[in-house]
């Protein structure tokens, strides 16, 4: 935390900060120094967090009135739609929030791929912010199921037949999972369960997210280290609560728009049937959210490399902090990463677009030269960027490139003294 | 002396880190193995059906474990096509002969071997199923011909147990 002394004014203020030092830690949070020149793009932080509370607030009310069983769980949640209070408004905030939420936080990951806030000394960050993407799409499967649709059923089946895949325990891990031969009662109690817990273990990330971030600062738009507290900040409140504000504001009307025009738009029609374990739907389609992943698993024709390759996917974000060697941060003055940035926007959207579609013919093609190209990205083109990419000149601090008009202006610091 | 004395601690330390293992793995063991299949499930494992109805190249399905279990008499055309497969053209080599002991009768779980989806009937490149999920064919054996599934669709255990009534499990 920042080294800044806090003494309350009142006398009690002070004997209880004296006892236990949350005075200390609201004054450390409002006056917390800023990068004066964030922009829009770093409000998703604040605006993560609000759809975290909105899961959680809409769970709540939502568990009151569902039923974790086979045989009830449909009907429970059309009795929420139909009969309690304000239940369809509380349904679809909670459902669409699921889209919103990650909707956000993927605006908030490619953020920091672009001003390279995953780097030294940033890692710890970027490794929770992993794990807290990882449990979110945990907790989105498995909140997925609990409506007990056909898509529910069978995107519950497929997502666990995943681990047979695993050589020799495979089908023990399944039906350990399953708590019997097939996705049935039993699983679906230990997903709402699951469901419940998931999203009070990422608010403790979050706050170790927070924390972590706190240590160094924000990174920011130019990706320069900054002097804390100087001319280059502000303090977060009112500046940042401000501009977060805003933010929230129109990111809300969005959400609203979702919730009040298109409730379904995201969602499958074939999750308004009964779960059915001798029917299987047409398409089996995950939610968008998953989509680019699904199209990675569906592009390998090996079960088990499939498999491997959709978690591999993931948990190569994990290792971005050493795979990318560039020193510069942020991608403004990498002119070669920034194509090379907007082309992976691309293949990500790709990805997502054919894993919507059938895995067949030309989408199956393009599937694969997406997916080796995703890992390419990441195996090749960012080690070797960082020794052979001739980046810009750097400004020595935030406020000059603004006073002087241009960063080029003020290019103290060169290439060649960061490098050594 | 003074070198023996660490010696006991070590010992009593290395004990007791032991001892503690076993004692944490004992309480962890209930909570994994409560999520297993408990005795109710495992206490449905068999199940009889009547096949009386079923006519030569008509498929019926029936539920067991949860799962369901295709059981299609066969035409002669399609006992046939099983029979003439080279073994060297299937991925998971199986005969028709070892799969369908009586050769009308195919009686296997209607599970795609890749992540579980329901196979349909009469599709696909191989004139058997064909799954709707990522496209695996099976043939007219449940042999996997094509896509991504890694196995044949299984044959459970059953019998006849007179000439109409089939007992899966």
């Amino acid at each position: 935390m920042s080294d800044h002394n806090y003494t309350p004014k009142s006398k009690f203020g002070k004997w209880f900060n004296d006892r236990l030092p949350l005075l200390s830690l609201a004054s450390h949070l409002t006056d917390y120094p800023t990068p004066k020149n964030l922009n829009y793009w770093w409000t998703f932080g604040g605006i993560l967090t609000f759809c975290l509370i909105t899961q959680i607030v809409t769970g709540l009310t939502l568990a009151m009135h569902y039923i974790a069983h086979a045989d009830m769980a449909f009907e429970s949640v059309e009795h929420i739609m139909r009969d309690v209070n304000y239940g369809w408004l509380i349904r679809y905030i909670h459902a669409n929030g699921a889209s919103m939420f990650f909707l956000a936080v993927y605006i908030h990951i490619f953020r920091s791929l672009f001003y390279g806030s995953y780097k030294s000394p940033r890692e710890i960050i970027w490794i929770i912010g992993i794990i807290i993407y990882l449990l979110m799409m945990a907790a989105a499967f498995m909140g997925y199921v609990l409506p007990w649709g056909q898509m529910s059923f069978w995107g519950a089946t497929v997502i666990t037949n995943l681990f047979s895949a695993i050589p020799l325990v495979g089908e023990g891990i399944v039906n350990w999972l399953w708590g019997g031969y097939s996705v049935d009662n039993p699983t679906l109690t230990r997903f709402f369960t699951l469901h419940y817990l998931i999203p009070f273990l990422i608010l403790g990330l979050v706050v170790l997210h927070i924390w972590a971030l706190h240590v160094p600062g924000n990174n920011n738009p130019v990706g320069i280290d900054i002097k804390k507290p100087s001319k280059d900040t502000v303090p977060f409140h009112p500046y940042i609560v401000i501009k977060d504000g805003f933010a929230l504001l129109m990111f809300m009307i969005v959400f609203a728009f979702f919730v009040f025009y298109s409730p379904n738009i995201l969602g499958h029609a074939d999750n308004y049937i009964e779960a059915n374990p001798m029917v299987t739907p047409a398409h089996i389609v995950p939610e968008w959210y998953l989509l680019p992943f699904y199209a990675i698993l569906r592009s390998v024709p090996d079960k088990l490399l499939g498999v491997v390759a959709m978690l591999s996917a993931i948990l190569i974000l994990a290792a971005l902090p050493w795979l990318d060697t560039s020193k510069i941060r942020s991608a403004v003055f990498r002119p070669l990463y920034k194509q090379f940035y907007w082309i992976l926007v691309a293949d990500v959207l790709i990805l997502g677009y054919v894993g919507a579609m059938p895995a067949e013919g030309l989408y199956l093609l393009i599937a694969r030269v997406a997916t080796a190209y995703y890992f390419l990205h990441f195996l090749v083109v960012l080690p070797v960027l960082g020794f052979k990419e001739k980046t810009l000149p750097v400004p020595l601090s935030i406020t000059e490139p603004i006073l002087g008009g241009s960063a080029n202006m003020v290019s103290a610091k060169s290439k060649e003294s960061l490098k050594k | 002396m003074t070198d023996k004395k660490p010696k006991r601690r070590e010992f009593l330390f290395t004990a007791t880190y032991a001892i503690g293992a076993v004692g944490a793995g004992a309480v962890v063991w209930p909570l994994i193995d409560q999520m297993n299949p408990d005795a109710s499930v495992k206490a449905l494992a068999s199940t009889e059906v009547d096949v009386s109805s079923v006519t030569p190249g008509k498929t019926i399905t029936v539920l067991w474990r949860g799962k369901p279990v295709f059981i299609r008499r066969r035409t002669q055309d399609e006992i046939a096509e099983a029979r003439s497969v080279k073994m060297e053209d299937l991925k998971h080599p199986e005969k028709d002969e070892d799969r369908a002991r009586d050769p009308e009768w195919l009686v296997m779980l209607g599970v795609c071997t890749h992540l579980g989806c329901v196979p349909l009937n009469d599709k696909g490149d191989y004139d058997g199923w064909f799954c709707p999920c990522h496209g695996s064919h099976y043939d007219t054996s449940g042999r996997i011909r094509k896509g991504p599934a890694p196995l044949n669709m299984e044959v459970p255990k059953y019998e006849f147990v007179n000439a109409n009534i089939i007992k899966i499990g």
